[in-house]
């Protein structure tokens, strides 16, 4: 390969742009897939709940289950404004 | 990304050898399948015809003129959304099933009623994918809904998955430009059926009407050929994944390799 065309390819190498890019998205449509049915609706009223005491906004809560071997966990993740 | 294309040359395939088939054109309002066959004047009557019983199923099946054993039943260029339902789809394949030994359903783009249809009630589904960002996020899409929300998924089945990855050029994936197989596999985590490479014929076979898997000097027609024969059992090894490499003028000289 001659001199230029190193220059060349390092412009040119974008398919591992791409392959990250797609990993990253793919993993999270999946574990999207994968979460039960009722998760958005529960995620909604725990939403409700939460703003009857505190005034929270929809992106400081994360809700989200993780499956180990033999059991599920429910993870809610709450960031209170001090 | 090339499933009418693949679709024909897959049904073509399965005919060629010897398996009675019909391919199925679910692209309700765009069809397309007949073009890609070479049979768009011999469409009579077609799919949603049948479902409306407007047609028996054997006035709206065409007999492939070039290969024994095959069969199209066209789309409807109709407009109406609903015009495919579950019962009446289940109900043709039902009686298709009679007769033949492959039914390929060619779905069309996209997660409308169409390709929903030919989803639900399979029980093998070739993905097909270029190697390209939003083609392989939408496979990922399409295997998600196969794996959930399919009649086979329903009643606890799992449907057979194959990946077959069109318009490859080896030369870009040297160059770092396109995603390798290696990368698509990787994503999606899908056993590899085929790699058709990038080629000529395939526009020249859809600019004629004849299925591209007919041209076997090409090597989307062998590619093609190979991905049947591994539908059906064959132990074939990929071929066309690296570039052909040309032989220097040194070497031409001295006639090494």
């Amino acid at each position: 390969m001659g001199f230029f065309d190193q220059f060349r390819k390092q412009n040119k190498e974008t398919a591992n742009v791409a392959k990250d890019r797609l990993q990253i998205i793919v993993a999270h449509a999946r574990a999207e897939r994968e979460q039960p049915d009722y998760l958005p609706k529960m995620q909604h009223e725990i939403m409700q709940v939460i703003r009857k005491y505190v005034d929270v906004s929809q992106d400081k809560v994360k809700v989200q289950v993780d499956k180990n071997e033999d059991c599920s966990v429910l993870e809610l993740n709450i960031v209170l404004d001090k | 990304m090339g499933k009418t294309t693949s679709s024909a040359a897959i049904g073509t395939g399965l005919a060629l050898r010897g398996h009675k088939t019909v391919i199925i054109d679910f692209d309700i309002g765009l069809r397309n399948l007949d073009l890609i066959m070479g049979c768009e004047r011999r469409v009579v009557y077609d799919f949603v015809n049948v479902i409306r019983e407007e047609a028996n199923l054997n006035q709206a099946l065409i007999k492939d003129k070039r290969t024994e054993n095959l069969f199209i039943l066209p789309a409807s260029q109709t407009r109406d959304k609903d015009a495919l339902t579950y019962e009446g789809v289940e109900h043709i394949l039902e009686e298709l099933k009679k007769d033949f030994e492959f039914i390929v359903c060619d779905s069309p783009a996209g997660i409308e009623t169409g390709a929903v249809m030919a989803m639900y009630f399979a029980d093998e589904a070739i993905v097909t994918t270029n190697p390209e960002v939003s083609s392989v996020r939408d496979s990922d899409r399409i295997l998600g809904i196969l794996q959930s929300k399919s009649r086979a998924a329903e009643e606890g089945r799992t449907i057979k998955e194959h990946l077959l990855l069109t318009r490859y050029c080896p030369t870009r994936v040297e160059n770092g430009e396109m995603l390798s197989v290696q990368d698509v596999e990787d994503i999606l985590a899908v056993p590899l059926l085929g790699v058709i490479p990038e080629s000529q014929a395939v526009l020249k076979a859809s600019n004629t009407g004849v299925p591209v898997i007919l041209d076997e000097e090409s090597i989307a027609g062998q590619a093609y050929l190979d991905a049947v024969g591994r539908l059906i059992g064959d132990d074939i090894p990929h071929r066309f994944l690296s570039v052909e490499k040309k032989k220097g003028f040194f070497k031409r000289l001295v006639g090494a390799n």
